[in-house]
């Protein structure tokens, strides 16, 4: 107690004000910064990233950056090839690995106190200012309103639309999505959003979806409760033994890059994929909670399993993730 | 534990810190505050306001005359001098009207710039008595400390009161690539406290209202030309590092190595690249070495050494640490310049915004103008800035106009002197006349007509192979000569004192001599091409000496005054930027000549010798003018 006081004390005399550099200090050894695909017409190839457990699993926002695998710069200038584990398509959120151990992480408790008007920090890696082992950008402000999402990317409206933290500070800056909110403590509040525009009056928004609402699926991606990697353990099947898009009535768009999005194209009547309401233009994109890349992983992952097993697909329908349980 | 106590105790305060703001929830009973804890809170509240009352004072509203821009600025001394952005001063030209918060417009110049660092030294004219910002050393301002801007955003402030926006200190050692051709942010703050177009050249203060940056830029991608929280300011230092360069009233270039270098991967610094001609080529720095220390700080990464590099004026020597081959070696470097010869003036002009269209206006009657005049009168362009000045003071008056045209007020417009190489070559004048009055000051009986000197007395050796012997240096009209026991060199030409500086010979000592002889006798003004050249470190040491350059016959001298005692430390004559110069350190007591002097070139001392007599005989008077040495 008596080391307390004295350390008290210290700070007082040698800041003479609270300054945030405490806090913010703690935090930047969580901190990533994820590079990534992008760098054209105005996509940035950069976001951030926080570490959510020791051997090296990272929190980030779903986006194009992760569509090749992303390299991850840790807080010391440490660089590392990174495997993207899970994604929760709901929610936009990605989780990475890189292979590194014994690295510092962000815990989350299981209470939540925190309300409008509470000081918050936002640590991100905007603007792409700090490429190398400089600290990642802290912004302060408050919580303005916890509501639920209503944004739009373009003219399209976005799946979210739950909870979030809405911020009186400019937090969705290009690269932020990604980064950590936390509080005057250091303790993690939430993941800042992408860069989107609410739905009716066009104003950009600054918000972050709330550690609670992540805690779980986070924890479900690490512990492997959630895998969406593609898994190659199970066995390749003989064609006439396992499923394959024709098997479920679905037809694909033309595949003419090297990395085609499983677009529907069409759906043949009466087929299993039509009685449960697949439609042309859906976009896949789990198949049995595994990720599906491109429509060569689509037709991968469906070798591998048994043509007399169903199928359960993840479907992006315009802005919205819909689930379809595909029975043969 | 312990930690962890401490961790949260300190959250707790600045949570209510925060709290006290209107919007935040209550704390409820089980965090009450101590009475220590709230006595706390109320010292940083009541601080935080003196500190921006106190702030206020020193913020400079800028508003170019003909609706050209403006910005901000911060007063750092009571003669009115101020820093603001070279983007901010240049649309003005040498002359800006200026607004304070005590409600009053002043008429005000530029004195020096330094486009590269985006920085400007302007004076206020009218008063010695200005309220000025200190400032603390911002190498100490972490991410997360408290921070505010007061300032001019979007030229708000035309009823003079200045806009505060406050928030922490976002990351540190930021580096900003250069923006268009010329500006370049080296290791400086990033913000979110809000800065907007107009807030350029501001201060930014501490919790305290102390200065640590000066405002420069601010990212507005997406949004147009709004905040987006994310601002930067040139830190203090960098200010500090430049500012004696400013008040030279030249065109101040910033430094560079030399060598270029990469991070390997093991995180080292190397070198990957080196000029043979630079500096750091003759202090043994060579391809593969790794950068260990510049100027005191440690380099982590190559973005390290080009952020430290970018706060310093070419031609500053500091000391840098490298590793060669498993050992450390300690070595000063003298810096080169980013820009060669004239290309820092080209491309600042075509950095320069072209001038807003303005007829010229007839010249009225010279309205009686005091220190509080109109800012409305003086709302257009343009006109005849780049036009050299006539010296002829009337001729002078006539031509001289502010931006919008109209005759710049004669107790101004006698502090503006246009010259090529120059923002404002009236303030060398200053700093020359001062240098030339310190020097005679030192050496008195020197300033009436030619001299001889004969200075005499016993060599100290250098080497180990060395004694001691007598030496006599005389130099007079018929010519120059140094006598060191039985062997003598004489010589008589401009271009004989070139080449024994080139060829790094001891009767280097005589090109020093010389200079100083003829510098004492002649004056700046006759001397040849003499100008004060700023502030710059003697040997990488501070405090920053007075350096004062003057160039005669191809050999380039700079004489290194102290700054408070006015002693003159050092001259360096310099032969080419390929060799190192011969430099003569003087050491003396209280006002007494020189009793030692040191002959060095690089790092090595060539010649050491202590002075029992220094006889100086006017020509025209042979009366002795001998003063003992120790």
């Amino acid at each position: 107690m008596v080391f307390l006081l004295i350390a008290l004390q210290c700070h007082v005399t040698a800041h003479a004000q609270p300054s945030m550099a405490r806090p913010s200090d703690q935090v930047q050894p969580k901190m990533v910064k994820i590079y990534g695909a992008g760098g054209l017409s105005g996509l940035e190839a950069y976001q951030s990233g926080f570490l959510v457990s020791p051997a090296g699993h990272i929190a980030t926002a779903w986006s194009y950056v992760l569509d090749v695998d992303p390299v991850v710069i840790l807080h010391d200038g440490r660089r590392f090839e990174s495997t993207i584990v899970g994604f929760e398509p709901s929610l936009e959120l990605a989780v990475l690995k890189v292979e590194a151990d014994g690295l510092p992480f962000f815990t989350f408790s299981d209470q939540e106190d925190l309300n409008w008007g509470d000081p918050v920090l936002a640590v991100s890696n905007l603007f792409g200012i700090a490429t190398g082992n400089e600290t990642a950008s802290v912004m302060q402000g408050r919580v303005a309103a916890r509501t639920n999402l209503d944004a739009r990317r373009g003219t399209f409206q976005t799946p979210y639309r739950g909870e979030v933290l809405l911020l009186d500070l400019v937090a969705n800056n290009p690269g932020a999505a990604g980064g950590a909110l936390v509080d005057p403590n250091g303790a993690i509040l939430g993941m800042l959003g992408k860069e989107l525009r609410d739905r009716k009056t066009g104003v950009w928004l600054n918000y972050a979806i709330p550690a609670s609402v992540l805690k779980k699926p986070i924890g479900d991606i690490i512990a492997g409760r959630k895998t969406t990697l593609p898994d190659e353990s199970d066995p390749l099947l003989a064609r006439e033994k396992s499923h394959s898009p024709d098997s479920l009535g679905i037809g694909l768009i033309p595949d003419v890059l090297e990395n085609t999005p499983a677009y529907i194209d069409f759906i043949q009547t009466g087929s299993s994929a039509s009685k449960v309401d697949l439609r042309p233009d859906d976009l896949i994109v789990l198949i049995n909670g595994r990720r599906v890349a491109h429509q060569r992983a689509l037709r991968d992952q469906l070798r591998r399993i048994d043509r007399r097993d169903s199928v359960t697909l993840i479907v992006q329908r315009g802005n919205e993730i819909l689930e379809r349980v595909v029975r043969p | 534990m312990l930690l962890r106590c401490f961790g949260s105790a300190l959250s707790r305060i600045v949570i209510a810190c925060l709290a006290i703001l209107p919007g935040a929830t209550q704390a409820d009973d089980s965090n009450a505050l101590t009475e220590q804890e709230q006595r706390w809170i109320e010292e940083f509240e009541s601080a935080r306001v003196e500190g921006i009352a106190k702030a206020k004072q020193s913020t400079v509203m800028v508003f170019v005359p003909g609706g050209g821009g403006g910005g901000s600025g911060v007063l750092i001394s009571p003669e009115g001098y101020a820093l603001t952005n070279f983007h901010v001063s240049s649309p003005a030209g040498t002359y800006m009207r200026c607004g304070l918060a005590d409600g009053k417009v002043y008429d005000a110049v530029v004195v020096g710039i330094d486009p590269v660092g985006d920085l400007a030294l302007i004076q206020l004219l009218g008063r010695n008595d200005f309220s000025t910002a200190k400032f603390v050393p911002s190498r100490r301002v972490q991410v997360g400390d408290w921070c505010f801007a007061i300032g001019n955003p979007f030229l708000l402030a035309t009823n003079l009161q200045p806009t505060v926006t406050a928030g922490i200190i976002s990351g540190v050692r930021r580096y900003q690539y250069p923006s268009g051709t010329l500006l370049e942010y080296g290791n400086c703050f990033q913000t979110d406290a809000s800065i907007n177009p107009g807030n350029s050249g501001g201060p930014l203060y501490d919790n305290q209202g102390d200065l640590i940056g000066v405002i420069g830029r601010a990212s507005f991608e997406k949004r147009g030309r709004v905040n987006v929280g994310v601002g930067y300011a040139i830190s203090g230092d960098q200010a500090q590092n430049f500012l004696g360069c400013l008040f030279s009233g030249r065109i101040v270039d910033h430094a560079t190595l030399g060598a270029t270098v990469g991070t390997d991967e093991d995180g080292s610094v190397r070198v990957t690249n080196i000029l043979s001609s630079s500096d750091a080529y003759r202090r043994g720095l060579r391809y593969g070495d790794e950068i260990i220390e510049i100027d005191g700080q440690v380099i982590q990464t190559a973005n390290d050494v080009q952020n430290l590099l970018a706060t310093f004026p070419a031609s500053w020597r500091i000391p840098i640490t490298y590793r060669q081959e498993g050992q450390s070696i300690e070595t000063l470097v003298r810096l080169a310049s980013v820009h060669r010869g004239s290309e820092l003036l080209q491309k600042m002009k075509s950095a320069l915004p072209p001038p807003p269209p303005a007829p010229p206006k007839p010249i009225g009657p010279d309205s009686e103008r005091g220190d509080t005049p109109n800012p409305q009168n003086k709302q257009t362009p343009d006109s005849d800035r780049e036009e050299p000045s006539d010296t002829k003071e009337d001729a002078r008056k006539e031509v001289m106009r502010d931006a919008a045209g109209d005759p710049i007020p004669d107790e101004t417009a006698k502090r503006i002197e246009i010259r090529e190489g120059y923002a404002n070559y009236f303030y060398n004048r200053l700093k020359q006349d001062g240098f030339i009055n310190r020097l005679r000051n030192k050496f008195p009986g020197q300033d009436a007509g030619q001299s001889s000197w004969k200075l005499s007395g016993q060599t100290i050796p250098v080497t180990a192979d060395q004694t001691a012997s007598k030496f006599e240096l005389l130099l007079s009209n018929d010519g120059y000569e140094l006598i060191i026991g039985d062997e003598s060199e004489r010589l008589t030409r401009g271009d004989e004192l070139l080449r024994v500086v080139d060829e790094q010979r001891d009767a280097g000592i005589l090109a020093c001599l010389h200079a100083l002889q003829r510098m004492l006798n002649l004056g700046p003004d006759k001397f040849g091409e003499t100008y004060y050249w700023g502030t710059m470190p003697l040997a990488g040491e501070r405090p920053l000496r007075d350096v004062t350059v003057a160039v005669h016959a191809d050999l380039e001298h700079r004489f290194l005054q102290h700054p408070e005692t006015g002693r003159l430390e050092v001259i360096e004559a310099v032969a080419g930027t390929d060799t190192d110069p011969a430099e003569l350190w003087f050491e003396s007591k209280e006002d007494q000549l020189p009793h030692r002097l040191q002959l060095r070139y690089g790092l090595t001392t060539v010649l050491s010798l202590e002075i029992t007599d220094w006889q100086m005989q006017s020509n025209e008077n042979s009366a002795d003018n001998s003063d003992e040495g120790a």
